[in-house]
């Protein structure tokens, strides 16, 4: 049994920090920290689809913007989308479509805003949580709140919520996971690298146990917005 | 079987159980799946008898028929006006029904009527399933609101701003001495003595932020009279 870089348990996650209600001009918003990684998210709508012809008669239309700022990274990272954070604003569409009631509201759409002012690896899943976060703050009907975590294989060894010193490990496979705790359903499951299949099953156990976690955390922001 | 997971007045997040059993039935804000009762927003839980909802606490005004909603006018058209009322659709006033005399539409100048920019109070005629909104001016108190400004708050919080029988938005208008018109779409109109309205604005912003605590009233009524004193 090899200790962690940072030495922590191999299901023990880094710090969680959750905020709602931090953007006072959005329809809803909110902060999701864990370790060094911070996320904020800003919903705006349901409100007019532009362009226009992606309206849709029966159900609302939910766009994702997910954007990394240069000072995010100890390299500036050049402003302004990219291949890869074109690719994350879909794969977070995808994390949270299934949670809502689209059908609550037609011809319109929901615009979900995640920036990310500090990255130290499991940006995505940071951003899932925080958005979901900000749609139910902004008052959007839905099913579930939606809970990410990242897995990882590092050393042989399953363990929870990476971070980037461990990411960059030789061999390290990463697995970014979003959950919905009450549905027990997974809405987002993306591996990068190489594993057993064993150690796979086991990953998405532990990471299935910790977006519960997260959703407590959640459950608790959520609340603590209006129970001072 | 039957059980309430959560307690009256409770806040609820989305998909958060609040009760197990048939016995019980989702209304507004709630859904079933199976046997049991989850919530749909972010709100505060209410139970009548058997029936279940949930007040979500934030979130877009949804038009319904018979609201008495407050619009800005936003497009003059061939036979009508376009009117933002907050939702995320265009409402429509028709000139029928928002004009007593006969207009001849080929003949005649909207704007001599309504401008863009005006601001109107009408009640919502329909929603179409496909969120075509029909308005009208023709019950009593539907008018042209001249001068004065808009402030907007959130629709859910409209029935704390109106209190009981009105008595919150009485309170403010006699502490303030303006002329305040709330419509349901969590749009506010205030006008009079400059005082008065930075006095009602900071009330109205008091009711926004607190409006899922109790002894609300007493709240306002202490900040009214303490700010009230200097005015005079």
């Amino acid at each position: 049994m090899s200790e962690r870089p940072d030495g922590r348990k191999f299901d023990e996650m880094r710090d969680i920090e959750a905020k709602v209600g931090v953007i006072k001009e959005a329809d809803g918003s909110a902060m999701f920290r864990i370790g060094k990684t911070i996320a904020i998210a800003g919903v705006y709508g349901p409100r007019k689809v532009y362009p226009r012809h992606l309206e849709d008669p029966e159900k609302a239309v939910l766009k994702c913007y997910y954007d990394m700022y240069s000072f995010s990274v100890p390299e500036r990272k050049r402003p302004g989308p990219d291949r890869r954070s074109i690719e994350l604003s879909m794969v977070i569409k995808n994390a949270l479509l299934p949670s809502i009631f689209l059908k609550e509201y037609p011809k319109s759409q929901i615009d979900v805003f995640v920036s990310i002012i500090q990255a130290d690896a499991g940006t995505r899943c940071a951003a899932i949580s925080a958005a979901s976060m900000a749609l139910a703050d902004a008052g959007i009907a839905m099913k579930d709140v939606v809970s990410s975590v990242a897995v990882g294989h590092v050393n042989n060894d399953v363990v929870i919520d990476l971070n980037k010193e461990e990411e960059d490990i030789e061999g390290t496979s990463d697995i970014p996971m979003a959950y919905m705790p009450r549905m027990k359903k997974i809405t987002l499951l993306q591996l990068d690298g190489k594993m057993p299949k064993e150690k796979l099953k086991e990953a998405i156990e532990l990471g299935i146990k910790s977006c519960e976690k997260v959703y407590e955390i959640q459950k608790k922001a959520l609340k603590e917005k209006y129970t001072k | 079987m039957n059980e309430l997971l959560v307690k009256e007045k409770e806040i609820v997040i989305p998909g958060e159980e609040i009760a197990k059993g048939m016995e019980f039935l989702p209304s507004v804000g709630t859904f079933r799946e199976g046997e049991s009762i989850y919530s749909k927003n972010l709100g505060i839980v209410e139970v009548r008898n058997h029936v279940l909802k949930v007040i979500p606490l934030r979130g877009k005004y949804m038009p319904k028929r018979g609201d008495t909603v407050i619009g800005v006018v936003t497009n003059i058209g061939f036979s009508g006006w376009t009117i933002d009322i907050g939702a995320p659709y265009d409402a429509n006033l028709p000139v029928g029904e928002a004009v007593r005399d006969r207009v001849e539409l080929l003949r005649s100048d909207l704007s001599r009527y309504f401008d863009i920019g005006d601001v109107i109070v009408s009640n919502v005629l329909n929603v179409t399933k496909s969120k075509i909104i029909q308005l009208s001016m023709r019950s009593q108190g539907l008018r042209k609101l001249n001068g004065g400004r808009i402030l907007k708050i959130s629709p859910s919080k409209v029935p704390r701003l109106i209190g009981k029988s009105g008595s919150m938005v009485i309170m403010i208008k006699n502490y303030t001495n303006c002329d305040i018109n709330v419509g349901q779409n969590g749009y506010v109109w205030i006008n009079g003595p400059l005082e008065g309205q930075f006095l009602a604005e900071k009330a109205i912003n008091l009711i926004e932020e607190e409006a899922h605590l109790s002894g609300l009233t007493d709240k306002v009524k202490e900040m009214l009279e303490k700010e009230g004193v200097k005015n005079e």
